[in-house]
């Protein structure tokens, strides 16, 4: 895998991120969380586009094409990401556990040899703390609050459980990247992430998931049925006027 | 009742000295009603307008447009906000609120039970319904009433970028190919007429102004704010290349303004009756969000009364391990 392949890889993770959380545009639960929401996925949709513009400098394509032109086996996100989220409870576990992730991830890419993945980590580190910051005080409400909350923020974790394990893959070629120091080593990651993160579900009074479940292949372009749904919706619009300036 | 009298010509006299009323103020009940209603469907105007750009946000056709919009509809969510804390000034909660929209008791501004149906509508809606927002609401930052005026400053500072940004879809569309030019046109002939009504009936018709005239809630007539609106925004579609879907526009040279034909107001007046293409939508979209959003309401106000307990009871802990140890200080001062 070359740097450009890894970059559009992250690019990917931001944009179908920052895409599922715009759905949630005048849907939150009150004003104030829908307007944090926003934030977020500003943050992430903003995050897309300096990668996707690194990307073109790299020999890639623009910024559009990629979001627009490429069919779901072209995305590289993994898999986490994509999944609908259109719970609530499933939006908050999915956006904690990868809160959590990308501070961590964020934070090592920020000392990247890369220059300016060194810069974008230094700047997405500072947001992905705010981002962490938020969703664990949802963990916390939810998963302390009422019984009802409780049992769905239970039944949220155990839906997302298996996803993140592709978070701490090293995908075929991204090795090489690591080693020179341009990429952050993931699966270096994956203790301090635990740590953290089963501190903060039993402290939300929650339980830990158990492991033993597993779904990856994002990097291999191996998505499920719900990237597709949502690209359709997304690039409808570019699709049906080729070549039109918006 | 010479008291009540004198209270209220004293309020009067403030207001006509341009001074603010602040939530403390004496004011009559009639005034505090009067911005109550406006302010809280202002503020669901914010927030029901949020749906028709909304759902172009998953679609918008490039990733900056959608950033744009994205940010565009949360400065109406936070326009709702401010509106709905100034309300709250004078005594009326969020949750009353909202139960009033949802009851019909309270309006919303009629535009927004117009559909968004192509790309080029949020163009027009940036361009047409943010100006006309605009033109109603710079007067309003001179309201007599301080928190609803201070509201209105933070809100026009937002909302040139929202008109910007509309107007920008436009000249995109409208000088590029001819699809998104006819796509453009459209949307000017759907987003016209509606625009022009957002600044209520005609003079003659508007039950309510002169005494918010008096009040100075409101400094300009319907129909000048009307006039403003149609003077601008003719100038702008011609830049565009665009024409206004009113055959009997017309250039006044003597008044120095355009002048339109008739003004349909029975379709005014169904739309905001509840006729409209999308009335039942609108509203039942926010119900059912509201609906779906109750137990995380419950979660959050179940959770934050568990923390204040918590804390009570660590600070009344703290407190009896400060009086034990002090009891102890002293029994052992005795002991020696
Ligand atoms: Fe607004
Ligand atoms: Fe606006």
């Amino acid at each position: 895998m070359s740097l450009l392949d890894a970059v559009v890889g992250l690019a990917d993770d931001a944009l179908v991120l920052g895409h599922r959380l715009s759905e949630w545009c005048g849907r939150a639960p009150f004003l104030e969380e829908d307007l944090a929401i926003a934030n977020t996925a500003l943050d992430l949709l903003g995050r897309a586009r300096t990668l996707y513009g690194y990307a073109e400098t790299l020999g890639g394509r623009n910024e559009d094409e990629y979001a627009f032109l490429r069919d779901a086996p072209e995305f590289r996100n993994l898999l986490i990401y994509e999944l609908p989220g259109d719970d609530f409870a499933a939006a908050c576990a999915r956006q904690f556990l990868v809160d959590v992730f990308d501070d961590l991830y964020l934070t090592e890419l920020a000392a990247s040899r890369d220059e300016t993945l060194a810069e974008l980590g230094a700047k997405c580190a500072k947001e992905s703390t705010w981002h962490r910051r938020h969703s664990g005080e949802w963990l916390n409400r939810l998963g302390d609050g009422t019984a009802e909350s409780h049992e769905r923020m239970q039944r949220a974790l155990e839906g997302v459980w298996g996803y993140h394990l592709e978070l701490f893959e090293t995908g075929p070629g991204e090795t090489r990247l690591v080693a020179s120091g341009v990429l952050p080593d993931r699966g270096a990651l994956e203790r301090r992430w635990s740590a953290a993160v089963h501190e903060a579900i039993r402290s939300a009074t929650l339980d830990v998931p158990s492991n033993g479940r597993r779904v990856a292949g994002g990097r291999a372009g191996e998505h499920t049925e719900h990237l597709g749904i949502m690209l359709a919706e997304m690039q409808q619009l570019p699709r049906a006027c080729p070549g039109a300036n918006w | 009742m010479a008291e009540a009298q004198d209270l209220e010509a004293r309020f009067q006299a403030r207001i006509d000295n341009e001074e603010r009323i602040e939530p403390k103020d004496w004011m009559p009940d009639a005034y505090r009603k009067t911005l109550i209603r406006q302010i809280s469907q202002h503020a669901h105007s914010e927030v029901i307008g949020m749906q028709p750009e909304g759902t172009w946000i998953t679609r918008a056709p490039s990733l900056k447009r959608k950033t744009i919009l994205l940010s565009k509809v949360q400065d109406e969510g936070g326009h709702g906000l401010y509106l709905y804390s100034a309300a709250e000034t004078l005594g009326a909660s969020r949750e009353e609120m909202i139960a009033a929209l949802h009851g019909e008791r309270a309006k919303y501004s009629s535009i927004f039970n117009y559909p968004a149906l192509t790309w080029a509508d949020i163009g027009a809606i940036g361009w047409l319904v943010d100006s006309a927002a605009i033109i109603n609401q710079i007067p309003l930052q001179r309201c007599s009433y301080g928190p609803y005026a201070r509201a209105m400053v933070r809100i026009c500072k937002e909302e040139s970028f929202h008109q910007r940004q509309g107007y920008d879809i436009m000249v995109s569309l409208a000088t590029g190919t001819p699809e998104q030019k006819a796509m453009a046109q459209d949307a000017l002939n759907r987003w016209w007429w509606p625009s022009v009504q957002m600044f209520g009936p005609p003079d003659d018709a508007s039950t309510h102004s002169a005494r918010s005239m008096a009040w100075k809630i409101k400094r300009y007539s319907n129909d000048e704010l009307r006039q403003k609106f149609i003077d601008q925004a003719v100038e702008q579609a011609k830049i565009l290349g665009l024409e206004v879907p009113d055959p009997d526009l017309e250039w006044d040279e003597a008044s120095g303004h355009y002048r339109t034909g008739a003004i349909d107001w029975d379709e005014f007046n169904r739309v905001v009756a509840g006729d409209g293409p999308c009335n039942r939508e609108r509203l039942e979209t926010h119900r059912r969000v509201h609906e779906d959003g109750a137990w995380v309401r419950e979660a959050v106000a179940a959770y934050a009364e568990k923390q204040a307990a918590r804390q009570a009871q660590q600070v009344a802990r703290e407190a009896n391990a400060g009086e034990a140890e002090q009891s102890r200080r002293v029994s052992r001062g005795r002991e020696l």
